[in-house]
């Protein structure tokens, strides 16, 4: 039936790209692209998404892209930025889209210096909590008690001990105009929150919960899935910061225990398997309910 | 073909790469009971759920793009009226 | 509020002459990092900028890796764009220099030479922009502010040409040339904008025409995309003869092509050289010419791509070459001579070569050096020439 009809392939980030099946990146990035328009110039460091989407000759892109390396994504949006400026070009806008390895770690000082510098980008993290193109390597973005390859599970080990680097508070440090977070659960939200995003000038930066069918361990049909039991249990709390000051908050209406965020992912699934875990799933549920406190997440 | 000077390429070239060939399982629309919410368009991360204008009514009908579902079954765990049924991909 | 016209020279810093003939250029992004001793290049360019007499988004970054990712960024959209390091500031840009020599971004950047660590020096050699040969950046050296001025305008011409498209690197020697005062003439504004038009790139990032940058690369294409940027090396030799050419049309001043060959027509003895210590050399050689040596120098201005249909040329019927290098290729020898031998040994008639480690961190190099090296390279006639290169001056009575 369906060749009866002509598919309009129109799309800002193409179908044909190498994405998991269920890849919340690609599902990120479509909704980034459909907020912010083509008049943009996208900057992505090394990761998951110039993997999927730029073989040579396979470009999945509709607007102007670029990838460099791995630790400079903020720098070379700044470099495209200031070409921008000095053409008197403004009204193309520049939006980073990196992953939370190139953003948390090794991108992490060229990041505050694009910051702190006041340059006119939009930075957008897609955030796996892991290395997720090289196969699920521990981040300063893993949350507490992950297990990964990099930092597994094990007799000796409860997976990651540290908790997950609280970028977004660190970034409103910088004394930037907007900071948000928003999840791939959410997609209206998601889409809503790039637009607000783009009405501000200097840098602002969107913290995108991306859950990772491969990395994680959960089936391809439950990416949104995982990710609204996120949101939902506290762990990812959705807000809007103007100016260092939270403005909005997105409140929980129907709260799920932190367990059954948990026990759909392998990457916790030593967590439930083993009842010396017991303290652990405790430390997690304080940390839920820190957000919960903290955002006014609840009711 | 000739490469480009730098690997810079124009932008839009990957619908060359068929992704449906990866698929195991299809998702199959049943139109009488859908309720053309397009929430399955929405969630799909490979854009290949197309809303398609239907002759003669007001209503799209939502179709599947098959050259590059790769029947990772989004749509149908998303769908609110459960009108997705994912089946086996025949050889 | 273009440059002054100027009818004569005028006295300044090298590090002044640098920055007025970048500012000449107009560059539409710079970077700045301050770093020993090349942060008066940059500062010259900033005090431009706040008082007007230069326009150009200058943004100052938190590292050199990110001094030359703008770069590499404005660049790809389309901007002419400069920065300036040394030593550890250049090490520290590798890794950008080389993937935007594979995207082929025409940047310019000024590397003032200054030794690396460890130990932590601030002394002059060329380690720094030898270690990164291997890139694909067209490595330019001067040897006089003047020349650094000169050549400082033919480097974005050079880059931006269509048929070469690589950042060029204009490399002068930390204090001696960037801390000194020597006299400087400057080229006019209209002149300038006449030998170098805006910058017109081949690919540039815009919605208009959505372009993509920075694709992986399978084993069908890594080879060939790596010998375009070989091609392109070898083809920019000639192409960098014309600029320079069209730069004395445009000045007066004719510094010579990718090499300079000194005072070598009937040498017997040649000496190969880069940077500032090239003038001491040249008085060195006019004092061993006065006492009856015959004996050249080969001053290399354009190391990368490594000029040797040139040198062959200038070297017919010498017996010997002296490579004085402020370098070295640890556990083997000076790139220099490396690449010297290299290109020599399969050619049925060549001349022995020496290589010689002299002025290594900052160590001095007189005329005293240059009669020492031109007398020991006269006794290796005798004595063969040793497998090790020669540590000039070297002290072993304090080796570790």
């Amino acid at each position: 039936m369906e060749a009866a009809f002509q598919i309009e392939h129109d799309d800002l980030f193409l179908s044909g790209h190498r994405g998991c099946p269920g890849c919340g990146l690609a599902l990120a990035v479509r909704h980034i692209l459909k907020a912010t328009g083509p008049k943009v110039i996208v900057v992505s460091p090394t990761g998951c998404l110039e993997t999927i989407s730029s073989p040579y000759g396979f470009s999945s892109w509709g607007v102007p892209w670029i990838h460099h390396l791995f630790e400079n994504g903020p720098s070379v949006a700044t470099g495209v930025a200031a070409s921008l400026k000095a053409k008197g070009q403004e009204e193309i806008k520049v939006v980073a889209i990196g992953g939370d390895g190139g953003t948390f770690d090794i991108g992490f000082g060229a990041f505050s210096g694009m910051l702190e510098r006041g340059d006119d980008v939009l930075y957008i993290c897609t955030d796996n909590a892991s290395y997720g193109n090289t196969g699920g390597q521990r981040s300063g973005a893993t949350p507490y008690r992950a297990s990964t390859t990099t930092d597994p599970a094990g007799t000796c080990s409860f997976g990651k001990s540290e908790p997950k680097k609280d970028l977004p508070t660190i970034i409103a440090a910088h004394g930037v105009p907007y900071v948000a977070t928003a999840s791939i659960g959410f997609l209206k939200d998601l889409e809503r929150k790039v637009k607000r995003a783009m009405e501000f000038s200097g840098p602002r930066y969107i913290q995108i919960d991306q859950p990772c069918t491969s990395v994680w361990g959960f089936p391809p049909d439950q990416t949104m899935e995982v990710a609204r039991l996120a949101v939902n249990s506290g762990l990812v709390p959705l807000f809007e910061m103007v100016n260092g000051r939270v403005t909005k908050v997105r409140k929980i209406k129907n709260r799920v225990p932190v367990t059954d965020y948990l026990k759909v992912q392998k990457r916790f699934k030593h967590l439930l398997a083993d009842p010396a875990c017991a303290d652990e799933i405790t430390r997690i549920e304080a940390l839920a309910q820190d957000n919960i406190d903290r955002y006014g997440l609840m009711d | 073909m000739k490469l480009e000077i730098g690997a810079v390429t124009k932008g839009s070239t990957s619908l060359k790469y068929k992704t449906g060939a990866w698929r195991d399982q299809r998702p199959v629309i049943d139109e009488e009971n859908c309720r053309h919410c397009g929430i399955c368009a929405d969630v799909c991360p490979d854009s290949a759920v197309h809303a398609i204008d239907r002759p003669g009514t007001d209503k799209a009908i939502y179709i599947i793009d098959y050259d590059y579902c790769k029947g990772c079954g989004l749509c149908a765990n998303e769908c609110p009226v459960k009108c997705i049924e994912m089946v086996p991909e025949e050889k | 509020m273009a440059q002054a016209l100027l009818s004569k020279a005028q006295v300044i810093e090298g590090s002044e002459a640098v920055a007025r003939a970048v500012a000449a250029a107009r560059p539409e992004v710079i970077s700045a990092y301050p770093i020993s001793p090349q942060t008066h290049i940059v500062e010259g360019l900033a005090a431009m900028v706040a008082n007007g007499s230069l326009v150009s988004e200058y943004v100052r970054v938190e590292s050199e890796f990110s001094a030359a990712s703008v770069l590499a960024g404005a660049s790809a959209a389309g901007s002419r764009a400069y920065t300036a390091t040394s030593s550890q500031g250049l090490l520290l840009m590798t890794e950008v220099l080389y993937a935007s020599v594979g995207q082929r971004l025409p940047f310019v950047l000024t590397v003032a030479n200054r030794s690396i660590s460890a130990p932590i020096s601030i002394q002059i050699d060329q380690r720094d922009s030898m270690s990164v040969r291997d890139s694909g950046v067209i490595q330019l050296y001067v040897e006089s502010s003047q020349e650094a001025y000169d050549v400082h305008l033919a480097a974005f011409k050079i880059a931006e040409d269509p048929e070469i498209l690589l950042p060029v690197m204009v490399c002068l020697d930390g204090w001696v040339l960037t801390h000194s005062y020597e006299p400087v003439l400057e080229v006019d504004q209209a002149k300038v904008d006449s030998f170098l038009p805006p910058f017109s790139p081949v690919h540039k990032l815009d919605p208009a025409d959505p372009k993509t940058w920075g694709s992986y690369s399978e084993a069908e294409i890594q080879m060939e995309i790596n010998y375009s940027v070989h091609e392109a090396m070898l083809r920019s030799k000639e192409r960098i003869k014309k600029v320079f050419g069209e730069l004395h049309q445009l000045t007066g001043r004719d510094h010579g092509g990718l090499i300079e060959a000194y005072r070598c027509e009937d040498a017997e003895v040649v000496l190969m050289a880069l940077g500032s210590v090239c003038g001491t050399i040249k008085d060195g050689v006019d004092e061993l010419r006065e006492a009856g040596k015959k004996v050249g120098l080969i001053k290399l201005r354009c190391y990368r791509p490594f000029p040797y249909e040139d040198i062959f040329r200038v070297l017919e019927g010498v017996k010997a070459v002296g490579v004085m290098e402020a370098n070295f290729s640890m556990g083997s020898e000076g790139a220099i001579a490396l690449d010297l031998k290299a290109k020599l040994y399969n050619r049925p008639e060549r001349p022995v070569v020496v290589d010689c480690v002299a002025g290594l961190g900052g160590r001095e190099v007189n005329k005293e050096t240059v009669a020492q090296v031109v007398d020991l390279i006269g006794k290796m006639a005798d004595s063969g020439v040793p497998e090790e290169a020669v540590w000039i001056d070297l002290d072993r009575d304090i080796l570790p």
